[in-house]
């Protein structure tokens, strides 16, 4: 997996960017799922958001939130390459979507608990 | 932990892939280690001293040619332009053909998938002019001529190609360098045959299936961008399907 | 295995996402303080047009890039070709869009 030749950091941001596209593309089914309960009057997606209440779904809910931030900071640097004059910062970029990212994951822990 | 060969000199420790398309295996050598020495110098002892049989390619030695290319310790290489000094890993290397090609024996690759895929870029120049006409002058800061000021010093040596993770998952993906080549001349007022061209980087192997991971751009051994020439394909093939031109 | 075609469609999706997401991550920030419950949801989205519109947006631009992200990701990584690929991208495309269709209903009716 790790060949020497990925060894480098925008590698990382691709690979990053990938994992967290599948596991969003997963997990939206599902999500999809929750929310069509509602079709009843609530009772069933209450009965569901009760169980999410659980402490070691919040680091999954952490998770999920960190892939929808880095795909979509990830994503705004990509187009950004592609639809702009080309910058040399890329892995400056890269760096920043990824902090940026983990900011908000861990603003969303900091609310959640 | 340099073994010592007679009176202080050092020994380096190299692997060499041996083989050919059938499968093959990691040869050891041992390869008195020198000043200035370059991973092209090494193979070259080897087959002097240890192993004649040993194949491999070669010619300029000054890293014009682009024949030279081998992985070195796993990341491809000019061979003629690295020193040892600069890959040796725990005084160790390993010298292998490049990715994404099929080899013919040892460290020698088959080199016709790489160029048939320039052709199928449209890397070709179709001139516009006879040769009757006027050269055409092109002002060296024009916006086309700067565009490409880099991509015009490929030296066709497929480093990028060994490099490129999506030629590996997707073999027939054009790949960097035949995709720079076509940026090149996309970028060539002089050319007539744009609109085939834009059209031939736009198929299902074409520059779309990038995806900017910048292994070309790292390894390039002329600084040479092939993510930003392939990104310019993007926005030109992107605006010509908008407009309805191809 | 995208020819332009596809590929403006995941581009074009994604610059539609990248401001809804923001929206996104900016409610779920807001909203999850003190748990999430049904009613608190359903007062905020129940009969809301510009919510509804968001959301109708969102679930359709997701489908298209979801279902072309996956479509290169099953060549390159299980390798799938030709028919089976292109029944792959439908089926994510449509099944998202039905799928996230019958949750606006739910959240939004």
């Amino acid at each position: 997996m790790l060949k020497p030749h990925r060894h480098h950091p925008l590698w990382f941001a691709f690979i990053v960017h990938r994992l967290s596209g599948v596991c969003l593309a997963l997990f939206l089914p599902a999500h999809f799922y929750v929310l069509g309960l509602a079709l009843n009057n609530g009772e069933s997606l209450d009965r569901f958001l009760h169980w999410t209440e659980h402490p070691l779904l919040r680091w999954v809910e952490f998770g999920l939130v960190f892939c929808l931030a880095v795909h979509m900071f990830g994503g705004v640097r990509l187009l950004a390459l592609e639809f702009m004059p080309w910058s040399p910062k890329q892995k400056t970029f890269a760096a920043l979507a990824a902090a940026l990212s983990l900011l908000v994951a861990c603003l969303f822990l900091l609310r959640a608990t | 932990m340099a073994r010592r060969l007679g009176l202080h000199q050092e020994v380096l420790q190299v692997n060499v892939w041996r083989g050919n398309a059938s499968g093959g295996k990691h040869c050891h050598y041992e390869v008195p280690s020198l000043e200035s020495q370059t991973i092209l110098d090494v193979v070259t002892w080897i087959q002097r001293n240890l192993d004649p049989k040993l194949s491999y390619r070669f010619a300029c030695r000054v890293g014009m040619c682009g024949t030279c290319a081998m992985m070195v310790n796993g990341k491809p290489r000019w061979t003629c332009r690295t020193h040892v000094r600069k890959v040796l890993d725990n005084n160790t290397l390993t010298i292998e053909p490049l990715r994404n090609l099929p080899v013919i024996k040892d460290l020698a690759c088959d080199m016709s998938e790489f160029f048939d895929k320039w052709d199928r870029a449209q890397g070709r120049f179709h001139p516009s002019k006879t040769r009757s006409d006027d050269v055409v002058r092109i002002p060296p800061t024009s916006v086309h001529r700067t565009q490409v000021d880099a991509a015009i010093e490929c030296i066709n040596c497929a480093i990028c190609y060994a490099a490129c993770d999506v030629v590996q998952w997707n073999p027939d993906y054009l790949g960097p360098a035949a995709l720079n080549r076509a940026w090149t001349l996309v970028n060539d007022v002089r050319d007539n045959n744009q609109t085939v061209r834009l059209r031939a980087v736009s198929s299902d192997a074409g520059c779309h299936n990038c995806h900017s991971h910048q292994s070309c751009t790292t390894y390039c051994p002329n600084e040479i961008n092939p993510t930003a020439s392939i990104a310019g394909l993007k926005r030109a093939t992107a605006k010509a399907t908008l407009s309805g031109k191809i | 295995m995208i020819g332009v075609r596809l590929y403006l469609a995941q581009r074009i999706s994604a610059m539609i996402m990248a401001p809804l997401v923001l929206i996104h991550l900016v409610t779920i920030i807001y909203a999850v303080q003190g748990g999430l419950d049904a009613a608190e949801i359903l007062s905020r989205t129940r009969g809301s047009v510009v919510w509804g519109a968001l959301y109708a947006l969102f679930v359709l631009t997701v489908s298209v890039h979801a279902a072309i992200g996956l479509r290169v990701v099953s060549h390159e990584w299980l390798k799938l070709r030709g028919t089976g690929l292109d029944v792959l991208t439908w089926v994510v495309g449509l099944g998202l869009m039905l799928l996230g269709g019958r949750a606006v209903v739910a959240v939004i009716m």
